[in-house]
């Protein structure tokens, strides 16, 4: 692991991952969204609605995945002050935060024709939308300090804090009486869902996931661009200044 | 066909969220992508300019 971590090094291995992982989110979203809105059946009880799954239930994991390694990088930053790990917290930021927007959209659209309401202020739609905030807040915190580096020590702060919303979510459902209805896959049974509609959700998943690891490499890539163009800029600037000395 | 774009009478609510995720997924990757090219180009021009610095 320590290899990779020099970001030389890390151009490097991205841009190898980089057309594997693209293929893989165009392949596993091509087939998901056939198996989507085509070959898989209608809900019994929701009709046509339940199509509204394959966006939504990835949307909302790919969220708190997002959050979840968000935390992680924090925690790398400020235990081993890794300079990859500030970059990969700037970079994954903004995806983390477009999902859970998606996630809270495409909830409201399935919500108004199934409870009859955009949104209620339940524990499952409200500690979703605390999760948004967070990401808007960490994001708001890298970029309100002079000094970057002060900034992602901040945000890093903010992103442990706010951990502990990630189990309030996942467990909303069954601590407060929402109108969310509870998980049907991660039980301690059986998934309570036909294989049907299982197919296309986890492609859609998996379609999601290769999705977030292709465009968190792209934007890594891109901040490490950044920085070494600030030394750059810096390092110019101290030449210029030395030769009109 | 046409009974397959209504969506069973859900065309209102399952088309715009499909174009909704489609749209933003899209369109975070294509910023993300020019973003990236722009300093590519742009960090090779400092370098050009800073020829010492390069293997740094």
């Amino acid at each position: 692991m320590q290899r990779f971590a020099n970001p030389g090094r890390f151009q490097r291995l991205a841009r190898t991952v980089y057309p594997w992982t693209a293929a893989l989110t165009v392949l596993c979203l091509a087939a998901g969204l056939w198996f989507a809105l085509v070959a898989s059946p209608g809900d019994y009880q929701m009709g046509e609605s339940v199509r509204l799954m394959y966006v939504h239930v990835p949307s909302a994991w790919m969220a708190l995945f997002s959050y979840v390694n968000l935390a992680i990088a924090g925690a790398v930053l400020l235990v081993w002050k890794h300079p990859l790990a500030e970059l990969a917290g700037r970079a994954m930021a903004p995806v983390g935060a477009c999902f859970t927007a998606l996630c809270l959209i495409t909830g409201s659209l399935w919500g108004q024709p199934m409870w009859g309401t955009w949104w209620v202020w339940d524990a499952r739609l409200t500690s979703v939308l605390i999760l948004f905030f967070l990401f808007l807040g960490y994001i708001a915190l890298t970029n309100a300090f002079d000094d970057p580096t002060r900034g992602g020590k901040a945000a890093a702060v903010l992103a442990l804090v706010g951990v502990v919303n990630v189990p309030i979510i996942k467990f909303s459902v069954d601590w407060w009486n929402t109108l969310h209805q509870p998980a049907s896959l991660t039980r301690l049974d059986a998934p309570a869902i036909h294989s049907s509609m299982l197919v296309p959700l986890l492609l859609m998943a998996f379609g999601f996931t290769f999705y977030f690891v292709s465009i968190t490499l792209v934007r890594m890539r891109a901040e490490i661009l950044a920085r070494r163009l600030r030394a750059l800029q810096f390092a110019q600037g101290s030449v210029a200044a030395e030769v009109s000395a | 066909m046409s009974s397959w774009f209504a969506m069973g009478g859900y065309a209102a609510y399952v088309w715009p969220a499909y174009i909704i995720v489609a749209g933003t997924l899209a369109a975070l990757w294509l910023v993300s992508r020019r973003t990236l090219k722009a300093l590519e180009a742009e960090v090779e021009l400092a370098e050009a300019e800073n020829p010492r610095r390069k293997n740094s």
